[in-house]
Formats: structure tokens, sequence, C-alpha cells
């Protein structure tokens, strides 16, 4: 995409048009993705829509034809698939995303809770994340082939092949069960917060240690890393003026394809754990086909994956020069 | 990247495996014979019920005991294991064909029709891919099929990324510039030039695929979105057990163990740390 839109917009590319656009593009796509999903998914699932969502809206006893009927010509779900089609499209533009058909409460409504709690507990996990993982890549990377490098790789190939909810049902055993140390699920005090944000912690950081690893390698192995020391610098003062600030560039620019594994990873953590947001109430509306929901849940995570990936681009637009002139 | 090709090319024709990468070839030959071994050696149905003799410890008649409804666990965790492989297998081929001969037309040609795939991929990578896969899963719940579209429709994607950015590399150099002078045709330039360069990534993307294809599965059983009960598969198997953690510790030891050791294989195999 960023080749496309730097041959066609020449006068943004370089600057921060050349990063915005592209994330601008993709959002339009995701909603457009989602939306159309969404809509297939209306006019695919088994029973009559209009019966269900007057169930949604009258409760389970009130329903009869004459309602059904009304929510028909309401919502004009009599239309023709076309027509349909851009009424749906026309309702997600104006942001109406409809009420949710088991609670009744209007998709918005419910999402700007969800988002608050979903985005803390990502937030917390990328940062414990950072805390643990990019550290110990760099240290390992000082002394490739290490007893550090190679007990820390070890340990990473271990955490990686622990899919998040293997990973944190044995935290829940071991510090909840066995240990009585922590909460096992549910929210509201900080230590309900341990548990899930160390579960997606531990996977981002098994990752992002080899990332941070082999930038390590790569920049000490360098030209410029080997004259720094042969001028005199001291280890400490290369690492830190001409070590970090490169091998940060690759870590801040993998953050990226981690928020993927992120963004997965809350759908099932935040089930395991029942903590209530997003990922949580994505997979119940899918469980109980309540179609707005779903479209809004799958909405908000979408464009949340673009603006943390936009965050990112920017970071990296920061970090390294050579991008901006190029 | 060239630096560490996983697959290090010998003679033509001839490579060498890292130590690592026999280690996880040799726990997925493994895996593979209790998958495909059990039902030969170890008559049961995976989904017969026996509620009068639940989770119940090993015996000679049920090797790895029964589960909360008197199911013997080796004959659902080697199904599930079946079900696993059988998923990675049918969806990494089929997102390595397309992937790879998409990637070569638009490395190959350029222009607009590299412009016109490289934007279908990144139209296909817009939502991270668990969420484009739970959607679809969503049009159709509890079928293998709308979970296999999605996720070989997420796979494609890194193959034709990979060996687009060879082959625009690989077309331009003199050798196959020689072969086409030469008169040869586009199958064999394929064959002879491009294919032995290519191959040993896209078996690393091939070993990642598969680890990733087995992980949605078992990511969507677990929060019981994926496939429907009473299927044995990895992480339906999880979330059935869980309830009854206490009593039969060893029974929902199975399904996480063989599921990691699943992906620890793949990912030993791939053997390079991800980029």
């Amino acid at each position: 995409m960023d080749a496309v839109t730097s041959r066609r917009f020449p006068a943004l590319s370089g600057g921060l048009g050349g990063v915005l656009l592209p994330r601008l593009f993709q959002a339009g796509l995701v909603a457009w993705l989602v939306g159309t999903l969404t809509f297939v998914l209306t006019r695919t699932l088994p029973g009559d829509m209009a019966y269900r969502i007057a169930a949604g809206r009258y409760g389970h006893d009130m329903v009869n034809s004459a309602a059904a009927e009304a929510v028909r010509v309401e919502l004009a779900l009599d239309q023709p698939a076309l027509l349909a089609y851009l009424n749906w499209l026309g309702d997600l533009l104006r942001l109406d995303l409809g009420n949710s058909l088991v609670s009744g409460e209007p998709v918005l409504h419910e999402l700007s809770h969800q988002l608050g709690h979903s985005l803390g507990l990502a937030m917390v996990a990328v940062l414990l994340s950072l805390l643990l993982g990019p550290p110990l890549g760099l240290a390992a990377g000082l002394r490739p082939g290490g007893v550090l490098d190679r007990a820390s790789e070890g340990l990473a190939s271990l955490l990686r092949a622990l899919p998040p909810f293997a990973l944190g049902l044995l935290l829940i055993l071991l510090f909840s069960v066995s240990l009585g140390w922590l909460p096992a699920a549910g929210h509201g005090r900080v230590a309900h917060f341990v548990l899930p944000a160390l579960t997606l912690a531990l996977a981002l950081a098994a990752v992002s240690s080899r990332v941070a690893r082999n930038a390590m390698v790569e920049v000490s192995g360098s030209a410029y890393y080997a004259f720094s020391r042969t001028k005199g610098l001291g280890e400490r003062l290369s690492f830190l003026r001409h070590g970090l600030r490169n091998a940060a560039v690759p870590i801040v620019a993998y953050l990226g394809v981690q928020f993927v594994y992120l963004i997965e990873g809350v759908v099932v953590v935040e089930t395991l754990f029942a903590w209530p947001g997003i990922g949580h109430s994505l997979v119940h509306a899918i469980v109980a086909r309540d179609v707005p929901m779903i479209q809004g849940t799958a909405l908000v995570m979408g464009l949340m994956f673009v603006a943390l990936n936009t965050g990112v681009d920017l970071l990296c637009h920061g970090l390294d020069p050579r991008r901006r002139q190029s | 990247m060239s630096a560490t090709t996983p697959f290090t090319a010998g003679r033509v024709g001839r490579r060498r495996l890292a130590t690592r990468q026999r280690l996880g070839l040799g726990l997925l030959g493994l895996l593979l014979a209790i998958a495909w071994l059990t039902p030969w050696l170890h008559d049961a149905d995976p989904a017969r019920q026996q509620l009068t003799r639940i989770l119940e410890l090993p015996t000679l008649a049920t090797p790895l005991g029964t589960d909360h409804l008197g199911r013997d666990l080796l004959a659902r965790t080697a199904a599930a294991l079946r079900l696993s492989l059988g998923m990675a297998l049918l969806s990494v081929v089929s997102a390595a064909v397309p992937g790879i001969l998409l990637g070569v037309i638009a490395g190959w040609r350029g222009g607009w029709v590299d412009r016109v795939l490289g934007s279908l991929a990144d139209a296909c990578l817009a939502l991270p891919g668990l969420l484009l896969v739970l959607l679809l899963v969503a049009i159709a719940p509890g079928n293998f099929w709308a979970l296999y579209v999605g996720i070989a429709l997420v796979l494609w994607i890194e193959y034709f990324r990979v060996v687009r950015a060879r082959t625009r590399v690989l077309v331009a150099s003199p050798q196959l510039e020689a072969s086409r002078l030469l008169g040869f045709g586009p199958g064999y330039l394929f064959r002879r030039h491009l294919w032995p360069e290519l191959a040993p990534q896209v078996l690393t993307l091939a070993a990642f695929g598969a680890a990733s294809a087995i992980l949605a599965m078992a990511a969507l059983g677990f929060v019981s979105v994926g496939l429907r009960p009473p299927t044995a598969e990895l992480g339906l198997m999880m979330t059935e057990l869980l309830p009854y953690y206490h009593e039969a510790p060893w029974a929902m030891a199975q399904p996480i163990l063989v599921l990691c050791l699943l992906v620890l294989s793949l990912n030993l195999l791939a053997g390079r740390d991800p980029r």
C-alpha cells in the first residue's frame, strides 16, 4: 500500500501524509469489510431477522407476527438485497450501529464501556511485554551464543509453542488454584489485571525478545558500532549512544506485527478471564447471533488495530531519519 | 535474510537440515504416528460415551483414561490430532499454491498486475487474521469449511509477499535473462531458476503457516465459536475438560500437551526466529 500511495500522491510521500494516508485507506477498508461480512450474516442466518430483532426489543414473550411485521417495515428488511446492502453501509457511514439484539441497548453505548476495558488490558500487556522482552533480548544479543542467549531462546521457543489460552490456563492453575495469590477471573481491582496482562505479555515478550536479540547482534556487528568502540567510548556509552536507538527501530517496527497477535490474544484471553472487554463481547455476540453487536465489536477491533499501527508508523518515522528522507 | 537460510542448500537437490529442524521433524513424525496408528492399534470410537466410567485413570482398556462423558481419551486425542494436522495440511497447501503463483506473476510482470495483486493482499490483511476468520465462522457456525476458507485466506498473503519480493530480484538476474534469451519457456525458467531459490523460504513459511492454522482452530474451539461438540478438537477438549481439572488433571493436560508439542515441532522445523 505504501508504494502505491506514494506513486499516486508524490507530494505526500516522505512526509507525514505518506504515513497517514495508507492507514486512512485501511480504516475505510476495514469498515467496508466488516459491514459487508455482517450484512451477509443478516441474509444467511437461519430464521427470520425481523422476528429476532422484535424479540430483542420487546422480549421473547411479547413477540407476535404483528410486532415482527412492524419491525420489518421500520427497518426495511423486506427490501431487495442490493438496496438493503446500500442502506446497511449508509447506516454504518453515519455510525448508526443499531441496538444489541440481546440487551436492547444501543451498540455504541455498550462499546464505549468495553473499549476502555480492552484498551486498559492491552496497554498494560504491551508495557509489561516491553519491560520483559527487549531488555532480555538486548542483553542476550550483546553476548550471542552465551548462556543467557541460549536460555532465553529456549524459553522463547517454549512460550511461542503455548497458545495464549493454554498459557492463561496454566497461569490460573498455578497462581489462583494452587497458590491462591491472584483472582482467576473477573475485573475491578488491580489484582485482576495481573494474570490476563501477564498471559498476553509473556507471549508478546517471547517474540520481541528474539527480535531485540537479532537487532542487537546486527548492530554490534556493524561498522559504526565497532568504530564507536575504537574511538574510545566505553561499552556502556557506545551501547547507550549507538546501540539502543538503532536496535529500537526493528523492535518498534515489529510491534506493528505483534498487534495482530494482541488483537487475537485479546479475544481468547478476555474470554478465558471473563474480562468485560470487546473481545469477550465479540465471542458472546457470535454465540448469540447478535448481528449488530458482531458488527460493532468487529469494527472497533479492526479500527483499534489500524490506530495502533498508525502509532507504530509515526514512532518509526520519528526514530529513523532514513525513512523521512527516502 | 540470506545469511540464515533455514534449509542450507548444499549441492543441487540435496539439503542439509539443522539440528533443531531434525528435532522438529522427529517430533512431528512421532505425533503423526500417534495420530494415524492409534485407530489401528486401539480400536475405540472417540465419540462413544460410557457414563458409568467417567474420568477414569489410565487402564489397559483405556491407555490414557476417560473424559467427563466416559469417552476414550486416547482415541479422542488421536482424532483431534488428525483433525488439526489435516486442517493444517489442507490450509497450507491451498494458501501456498495461489500465494506462490500470484507472487511469481506479480513479481515477474510488475506494473498494474503487481499493483492490483498487491492491493488485494493488503485488503486481506486490513483486518487482523483471527478477526476475519471469526466473522466468516459467524456466517456458518460450526462449519469446518468456513474455518478452512478463513484460515487459507489469511495465510496466502505471506507466500505472496515473500515470493513476489524474491521473484522481482531474480527476474532481473543475468542467469535468468540468459535463459530467457536462449528461448526457454516460463515453465522451465520457473523450475530451473525460481523454484530452487524460493523453496527454502516457502518451506519455512509452510511450517509457520501450519502452526498458525492449528492455533487458530484451537483458539476458536476454545472460545466455543469453532467446531461443535462432540467433535474431538484440541481447543474444544480443553474447554470441556477445564471444569474437571481438579478431579482429572491428567485428562486436561493431554490436549494442552499435544497442542504445544505440535506447535513446537512445527516451529522447530521452520528453523528460524520470526523476523
